[in-house]
């Protein structure tokens, strides 16, 4: 399928911030009818790459070329016009508009200036109909879940001609099957003669659907190599550019003795907690040392669980006893005070405060316990800074650049820090290492083991089960917002238990969707 | 060569300099209208001039502008500070003006501490609508902008109250140390709020809670206080505002007193950089930002500029300095100019791109 001309060049691309050196010299192809995985970690460049191609930044230097002739965009909307269309990670959709007007959105069909709104619904079903979707076009799009507004998204990019459709991360928020059906229209796509750029973090992703690999590292070109002749292994390498013995210093770790940590007073003994609406009640016990997975689909109210413990909502009924004491965790403030803390896995929305520095958003927490009569003296605030930098290598390593302008997965380590600071008793993290890279991930991974280890409790929620698997003492098992089960993490433990649990868990019949 | 250019790109960077820019440029065009302009003489141990009337009157705009950005740096807005102008100088006036000796110390510091727990407790309600029941801040403070008029309407029986004293003029046209006294009151009070939220961590609360109040809340934030807090310091540096532009005039009008000042202080902060979206808060740009509004006034008058244009003429300095302030725009202009992109202004965007 190479053996046509690339439809898109990208030739000795350089492109420099303020102090960091994004891209230096990197070369890009992409052929009609393949799709390309575009690979590194956090900060390799690979969003910024995507930005240069689009036109959302200026190059340095360097050319592009479509079709052979040389271009250059001077924003996503000439772009697109060009054929070249992005879908982002976080979709960029209006929920609260229809179907049919999210995808016409800004290039209506119209006559005399009017909006011909029957001509937008009969193309908007025409264009689903090529995606195989069945969708209600004057819904509005949030009735719908994240996977079909993610399909939205791209009926509306590839709608305008394109024959580049560039997908940044679109399945870092999809489960399985919804994974399974994107990839159906990715493929159908392809063989219409549309050259993809997918970048994910899920590498079994790369090795399902992509035909090449591109992989960027420190701004740097690796290489490209087609994904048959690359084995998984030594694409990690060449992401992270060394050996893996990292992740085997973990699996050593693995299968922890559950009954020497539960002994004593639980840390946290929740009985009864459950919101209507949100997760039925639930009884868990936590003990100090303790890792407890937290397993399920996307939406099983595995989030719902963490945020009852958290006092971030509010519960209906039951009990919590925080070293044997009953305590009413009806405020974030208040679960803080009791040792609590929480990384929430909305990073951007729930997390970080992007405005402010990498040294503010770190002493945040512990600020806001201390009240703001009594700010921490800014000595100890710039020991305590460059500790955590240091210890959890947040790059870049200044603490007084505004936090924005951090990759995700340093974003991630600044959530961290800023819990690790506090000396929580517990650690609630959700989603943790969801669209980081694997040295990333790894780093976290460790850290919570050590953390245990240092006798802090973690409640570890995870759409990975290996990752689950591989830190918990115990997991228990969300389904259709139950908590079904609670199992111990034993050699008798396996993925597929977990996951014969998750499929089969209750008497409840499937509900959603 | 190179280092020029990088140490004129640092300075045009800094966030004050485009707002003292335009200060210099306003009182450098005076001064070319009228070459007296600039000067300042000593008479009778006081400083006289043009740029001293502007440092005295621009006082309780600097002050209602104090507390104005500590509101909008938190996400609201605080539309009720003319409102709480009349209120607490016709508090204040009408209790002078009842008492048999105006010219008493004491009579003049009861009076002002009535108006400012009165003040107290208007803030208070400002606070309690916004923090705790949850009612968008413009609506909120809206309640108290209109209502509040009626409560100075009041208080004064609707008549225009005159006082005689000696001490309550004296906050507005009084001199200490050659300097007028109401510059003072408001350098202090902007010392005051400087060391109020930079001494402690309230400034970097605030801006927290204004930049991401969800995640502020889930970092242990009772934002709740913090934001209550503010519209009680914008209360009270309103209340002070109150005193000086009532004392100026010895009189306590309810009606005119502090009318549409909210709008004056608003746009002074957004001139000193502070995003009306809320977030980082910069105080001595909001001074700036009032320096800039009153030179204009004042130009507007020494200019003999007629009354019919004069509101005109402020509209245009007003969007000229807007847009010589945003980013994007002077951007756009450079690129404009010459073909050659600009190399910076990416990191300067703090939203996400949209795509098409």
């Amino acid at each position: 399928m190479t053996d046509s001309r690339p439809v898109l060049t990208m030739t000795g691309i350089s492109k420099s911030f303020p102090g960091v050196r994004a891209l230096h010299d990197v070369n890009f192809r992409l052929f009609p009818g393949e799709v390309h995985a575009l690979m590194g970690e956090n900060g390799a460049g690979k969003s910024t790459l995507i930005k240069v191609l689009t036109g959302v930044y200026d190059t340095d230097e360097g050319a592009i070329t479509l079709d052979g002739a040389p271009v250059s965009f001077s924003g996503p909307m000439q772009a697109t016009a060009a054929g070249v269309s992005t879908v982002y990670q976080e979709v960029n959709l209006c929920t609260n508009l229809s179907v049919a007007e999210n995808i016409f959105i800004g290039r209506e069909p119209r006559l005399l200036g009017a909006v011909r709104w029957g001509e937008v619904r009969r193309r908007a079903r025409a264009l689903l109909a090529r995606l195989d979707l069945d969708l209600d076009v004057s819904a509005p799009l949030g009735s719908y879940s994240l996977a079909i507004q993610q399909m939205v998204a791209i009926a509306r990019a590839i709608d305008i001609q394109a024959r580049v459709l560039i997908l940044d991360e679109p399945t870092s928020s999809l489960d399985a099957g919804e994974v399974a059906q994107l990839f159906r229209i990715m493929r159908q796509l392809r063989d219409e003669g549309i050259a993809i750029l997918f970048v994910t973090h899920f590498l079994d992703q790369v090795y399902e659907i992509a035909d090449r690999i591109t992989v960027l590292r420190n701004g740097g070109l690796v290489g490209e190599y087609p994904t048959i002749e690359l084995p998984q292994l030594s694409l990690v390498e060449k992401m992270i550019g060394k050996e893996l013995d990292v992740l085997e210093g973990i699996e050593e770790h693995s299968r922890r003795d559950l009954a020497a940590v539960e002994e004593g007073t639980p840390l946290v003994a929740v009985s009864n907690l459950g919101r209507a609406g949100a997760v039925e009640p639930f009884s868990l016990t936590i003990h100090a040392g303790e890792v407890v997975g937290l397993a399920g689909l996307l939406g099983s109210g595995r989030t719902e669980v963490a945020r009852l413990l958290f006092g971030a909502d509010r519960a209906d009924g039951g009990q919590v006893a925080v070293n044997g004491e009953p305590s009413g965790l009806r405020t974030p403030a208040q679960a803080i005070d009791r040792g609590i803390g929480f990384c929430s896995e909305n990073r951007r929305a729930e997390g970080i405060v992007a405005d402010l520095s990498v040294r503010e958003n770190l002493i945040l927490a512990m600020q806001a316990a201390r009240g703001w009569l009594r700010p921490i003296p800014r000595r100890r605030q710039d020991e305590l800074v460059e500790k955590y930098i240091k210890a959890l290598s947040i790059r870049p390593a200044d603490p007084e650049v505004p936090v924005r302008n951090l990759s995700g997965g340093n974003q991630q380590k600044v959530l961290l820090a800023r819990w690790l600071i506090t000396e929580p008793r517990l650690l609630i993290l959700d989603e943790p290492t969801r669209g980081i890279d694997i040295g990333a991930k790894t780093e976290i991974q460790k850290l919570v083991t050590q953390l245990s280890d240092g006798g802090m409790a973690v409640l570890f929620i995870s759409a990975e089960l290996e990752e689950v698997l591989r830190l918990s003492h115990k997991v228990a098992v969300m389904r259709d917002r139950q908590m079904v089960a609670q199992l111990a993490n034993d050699d008798s433990l396996d993925a597929d238990r977990v996951m014969q649990t998750i499929a089969s868990g209750t008497h409840r019949e499937e509900a959603d969707r | 060569m190179n280092d020029t250019v990088g140490r004129y790109r640092a300075m045009t960077a800094h966030r004050l300099f485009w707002p003292a820019a335009v200060l210099v440029v306003m009182l450098a065009a005076n001064t070319v209208y009228r070459p007296g302009f600039l000067s300042v003489e000593l008479k009778d141990g006081h400083l006289y001039g043009t740029p001293i009337d502007i440092l005295r009157l621009s006082a309780p705009l600097i002050l209602v502008a104090l507390g104005m950005t500590v509101v909008i740096s938190t996400g609201g807005i605080d539309l009720s500070v003319g409102s709480m102008c009349a209120i607490s100088g016709a508090i204040a006036c009408m209790y002078i003006s009842q008492q048999p000796d105006q010219n008493s110390l004491p009579v003049v510091l009861t009076a002002l501490a009535m108006a400012l727990g009165v003040a107290l407790v208007l803030g208070a309600w400002n606070g309690v609508l916004v923090a705790v029941i949850g009612i968008q801040p413009i609506i909120a403070t809206l309640i108290l902008m209109v209502a509040g008029r009626g409560l100075a309407q009041l208080i004064t029986e609707g008549q225009i109250i005159t006082i005689n004293s000696e001490p309550y003029r004296a906050i507005g046209l009084g001199h200490v140390l050659t300097l007028p006294l109401a510059i003072l009151i408001a350098l202090a009070a902007a010392l005051l709020v400087g060391a109020f939220t930079r001494r402690t961590a309230l400034g970097m609360i605030i801006e927290s809670v204004g930049g991401n109040a969800e995640a502020s809340r889930l970092a242990g934030i009772r934002s709740g206080r913090v934001i209550f807090l503010a519209y009680v310091l914008s209360a009270v540096c309103a209340a002070v505002a109150g005193f000086m532009m009532t004392a100026n005039v010895s009189s306590a009008d309810g009606n005119a007193a502090g009318l549409w000042v909210e709008l004056d202080a608003i746009l002074a902060v957004v001139i000193g950089g502070t995003s009306l979206a809320g977030g980082r808060f910069f105080l001595s740009g909001t001074i700036l930002g009032a320096l800039i509004i009153q030179t204009l006034t004042t130009t507007v008058y020494a200019m003999n500029i007629s009354p019919q244009t004069s509101l005109l003429f402020k509209a245009v300095v007003v969007i000229a300095v807007c847009l010589i302030q945003a980013p994007a725009f002077r951007a756009r202009f450079a690129r404009r100019r010459s073909s050659a992109p600009p190399p910076s202004a990416v990191t300067d965007s703090p939203k996400e791109q949209v795509p098409a």
